[in-house]
């Protein structure tokens, strides 16, 4: 059977780019050929597609216009027809008709324009504040005020890396899935706050007309109304790195009894997965849990064998933080490395989460039994925040 | 001093005969690399441009195969976002902007009746800056994690995580950065002070006024992004934090900085353009150029309006309400000159005696297709619909209908029309035609569907994307192939010139150009209008 993988392999890409012939319209995200923007489900998106019609509508008569006459007079006045030229090159009453009227027009277009603008910028008044920060390569959502105050999950790519690389057919959500979107009650006012915590990325959901940056070190916010539960999906909209491709937004928006319930499920999920900073961990649970935060966290730069990139992201394996006192591998992981790629994790991982993966790169590949401290205890982390 | 110069350079004078010693033609690879002949050094310009096309065309074609597919099929995302980041950089700087350079030393002085340019050593230092920064730039990709995958417009803090290449880049843009202030200046001057007798300004052709505004531009903007770049710099190895919001950086103060430089920017490869075809439509129409003052004027409007739109480009990074309506306004503004330069172009031609030899095709491909690019601006300048499709393919397209078929088929214009003069060789028409038909039909398989794939919410810069989005992106590879390829019918039909096929060229083979250029001789011999012409 195994000599006959490859075949089956490029059996298999064939079938998966058949398959890619018959995609569906993904729910909340593109239509297969969409042609125009997204219709939305908020006023701020209907208002843009609104724009977007007027726009066209009045690009296209003047382009006709325009183009309608260039094109006559490259019918009507060739030189093979034995057209002899006109010798006028001036006429100031047309000059000053083609710089005013063009001018009275977009002064039509602007003013519709600004009523949006002014309607998109006001995120007064609301009924509920999501904190999102952008991570390379995740987003982290954090509720801010109402029900669910306190509320904190990391939201990552869902599709598995075997569809990514082409080894199983792709699904419907390709790309635009996620493991926890955030979600919202229907019909009311959401002010999303956006920070990032390592380089810029923009927080984009197309059906609530909404991209806003997400700028290290700074507050920005924006807002949207949903209109109709259901999931929306969106994409990371700013070049932040290699995985840039693979950080997609999804929004699920409930209505408010089942919003009300999803609150009070992760409230009680929260507190029965809250890890104590005080426990005294084994090696072995230590190294269990570290795996796991590795392979969702550090996986995508410093790689499964612990070789990292060469040249862009170095490698843990043998490395000499990693065999070294722990003191300056914790410091690492929870400050970052300014001017590398190496974020700061320190607000994305607890306590119990750095000190096992920690524990795990120390345990892992060729470093195991080699270098000093290859245990470190929670509290080591808490000491060094 | 002065006296003991003076005799030898008689003594000489009277055993070589002076005047020959002076006029001989360097010959050689000295002829090259010492040259301070406007034509010589315009023919480097013009071929290294050409080459930087040829790679940036390549880096284009890798993207492209990348994106027939959904999935990871031929390069990691890395090295994607490094081909993305250099293909713009490349085109941008060293295939749009040094073919204009080209052309501005080639013709400025052919066309105001000066020797050559005012400075020919800093001249020939401006080209072979050009070389150097293009190896650096080349070489980047083998330095330890490659090229700078930062985008072309390098945005900080992501610009500061990257590897060594982005220090040969930054080193590179200098590079460029300071050929062009140098080439700004020599323009700028010879215009200024060596037009014939008679010459006034308001007689200058076209080609030289938006030069000559262009020039103004770009020593407006090149020091800033020098200075920008400088601080991306120094905040990678020297402790500096202009940009790092951790030690109050910030990072929206880079894309200020590099806005302000990156819109003249996009006037920068655009206005000479506009006087190419100035100059292309009335010699076909057979017509003088209808309001040759409104083009002057719009013109230079058109440059001061650049330098106070820059952050249309950043509607997305959450501008307070009152920045959002000022730069929206201003921009919405900047279609007013330049639909009065399309309206001048086709009040050219109406009533004229048309004929559509390749030079004049361009010419009305580059207004019939860089006024889409034109719309599509005036859409974006929307800020609301702006932030539907910033940082999408519609962006892309955009910028490619007004860099594409605008710049670079201008370009193409200029290089038929003037080739005559540059080689006494005619160009094969059949090819010429074959060129731009092949070209404009590929430029909008490659380009359109990418409105419909940005209005969709497909993000740029994307190694990857979701399954609903393939036929565009399909539509789009295959039609960049074929463009790509039209492009070797271009050097073809050059090459073909060069190489002394074709038939003799007059010194004036267009019935209806006007201009200086004109009354030499084709090919132009070394040395033109020695003696200054008198322009009544």
């Amino acid at each position: 059977m195994k000599k006959f993988r490859g075949l089956r392999a490029a059996w298999a890409m064939l079938a998966s780019s058949v398959a890619g012939a018959q995609v569906k319209d993904m729910p909340g995200g593109p239509k297969v050929n969409q042609l125009n923007l997204h219709e939305g489900v908020t006023e701020i998106a209907r208002q843009a597609m609104w724009l977007h019609w007027m726009m066209l509508t009045i690009c296209l008569v003047i382009f006709i216009g325009v183009f309608g006459i260039m094109f006559y007079s490259i019918w009507a006045h060739r030189k093979s027809r034995g057209v002899k030229p006109a010798t006028f090159h001036e006429n100031m009453g047309v000059e000053i008709a083609w710089t005013v009227i063009p001018f009275i027009i977009i002064i039509a277009m602007a003013l519709p324009a600004t009523k949006t603008v002014v309607a998109m910028k006001d995120t007064s008044g609301a009924d509920l504040t999501v904190k999102a920060t952008g991570y390379q390569w995740q987003w982290g959502y954090e509720y801010v005020d109402g029900s669910a105050s306190g509320l904190k999950f990391l939201s990552k790519l869902a599709t598995p890396r075997a569809q990514i690389e082409n080894r199983q057919p792709k699904d419907e959500f390709y790309l635009m899935e996620v493991d926890r979107p955030m979600v919202v009650p229907v019909n009311k006012k959401v002010r999303v706050v956006l920070t990032a915590a390592d380089v810029i990325h923009s927080w984009m959901v197309p059906d609530f007309g909404v991209k806003q940056d997400a700028i290290p070190g700074f507050l920005r916010d924006t807002w949207f109304r949903a209109e109709q539960p259901g999931l929306y999906r969106g994409q990371c909209a700013e070049l932040c790195g290699k995985d840039h491709a693979f950080m997609p937004i999804v929004v699920e928006v409930k209505s408010q009894a089942d919003y009300d319930k999803w609150v009070e499920d992760q409230k009680k999920q929260m507190a029965a997965l809250a890890d104590d900073p005080n426990k005294e961990w084994t090696e072995s649970e230590l190294v269990a849990r570290g795996e796991k935060v590795y392979a969702s966290t550090c996986v995508a730069c410093h790689q499964a064998n612990g070789k990292g990139l060469p040249g862009a992201f170095p490698a843990l394996d043998g490395a000499i933080t990693v065999l070294g006192p722990k003191n300056e591998q914790i410091k690492t992981v929870l400050h970052g490395r300014p001017v590398t790629a190496m974020a700061a994790f320190g607000g994305q991982l607890n306590d119990v989460e750095i000190a096992s993966v920690i524990t795990y790169t120390r345990h892992a590949w060729s470093n195991a039994g080699k270098g000093e401290d290859p245990t470190v205890q929670p509290k080591d982390v808490v000491g060094l925040r | 001093m002065m006296s003991s110069v003076n005799i030898g350079h008689v003594a000489s004078g009277q055993v070589h005969g002076h005047d020959d010693h002076h006029h001989a033609i360097p010959t050689g690879w000295r002829r090259w690399l010492f040259a301070t002949n406007h034509k010589d050094i315009g023919t480097m310009y013009l071929i290294f441009s050409v080459v930087m096309l040829l790679e940036g065309g390549v880096l284009a074609l890798l993207i492209r195969t990348e994106l027939f597919e959904p999935g990871l099929q031929f390069f990691r995302p890395e090295l994607f976002n490094q081909f993305t980041t250099m293909h713009g950089l490349i085109m941008v700087f060293g295939a749009i902007m040094p073919a204009f350079v080209g052309l501005a030393n080639w013709m400025i002085p052919l066309q105001i009746g000066a020797s050559d340019m005012a400075f020919a050593r800093l001249n020939n230092f401006s080209f072979w800056l050009l070389p150097m920064a293009a190896i650096l730039l080349t070489i980047s990709f083998f330095v330890p994690g490659g090229a700078t995958a930062a985008g072309w417009t390098i945005y900080a803090p992501l610009s500061t995580q990257m590897g060594p290449g982005m220090d040969l880049a930054i080193f590179a843009l200098h590079l460029m950065g300071a050929s062009s202030i140098m080439g700004a200046i020599n323009i700028m001057v010879t215009i200024l002070n060596m037009r014939a007798p008679g010459m006034t300004l308001m007689k200058m052709p076209l080609f030289c006024w938006t030069w000559l505004i262009t020039a103004f531009l770009l020593l407006g903007v090149m020091p800033v992004l020098a200075a920008t770049i400088t601080m991306v710099l120094t905040d990678r190895h020297f402790g500096t934090d202009f940009f790092n919001a951790a030690a109050g950086g910030d990072p929206v103060l880079y894309q200020h900085l590099f806005w302000f430089f990156g819109h003249p920017e996009v006037y920068i490869m655009i206005l000479p353009a506009f006087g190419i075809i100035s100059a292309v439509v009335p010699a076909f129409a057979r017509k003088k150029l209808f309001g040759y003052a409104s083009m002057v004027y719009a013109t230079a409007s058109i440059a001061v309006l650049s330098f106070i739109v820059w952050a249309h480009h950043m509607f997305a990074t959450g501008m307070p309400v009152p920045s959002q309506l000022f730069f929206m306004y201003a921009t919405m503004l900047i279609s007013v000159p330049t639909g009065v330069k399309v309206f001048n172009w086709v009040a050219t031609m109406w009533r004229g005696s048309l004929s559509f030899e390749t030079p004049m095709l361009f010419a009305i491909g580059f207004i019939f297709v860089f006024t889409m690019g034109g719309f599509t601006g005036l859409i974006l300048s929307v800020a609301p619909i702006d932030v539907q499709v910033h940082d999408t393919y519609y962006v892309v397209a955009h910028f490619h209908y007004v860099l594409v078929a605008g710049s670079l088929f201008a370009l193409f214009a200029g290089a038929y029309y003037w080739v005559p003069k540059w080689t006494g060789r005619m160009y094969s028409e059949r090819l010429g035609k074959l060129h731009f038909w092949s070209s404009i039909v590929s430029f909008n398989v490659t380009f359109f569907p990418m409105h419909f794939l940005g209005l969709a919410g497909m993000p740029r810069r994307y190694a990857d994307y979701a399954a609903q989005f393939t036929t565009f992106h399909q539509i789009a590879t295959l039609g960049a192939f074929w463009f790509g390829l039209s492009q070797l019918l271009f050097l073809w039909a050059m090459l073909r010139c060069y190489a002394g096929k074709g038939e003799t060229a007059a010194a004036k083979p267009w019935d209806g150009a006007e201009g200086l250029e004109w009354t030499v001789p084709s090919p132009a011999p070394f040395h033109t209008f020695e003696t200054p012409p008198e322009v009544k």
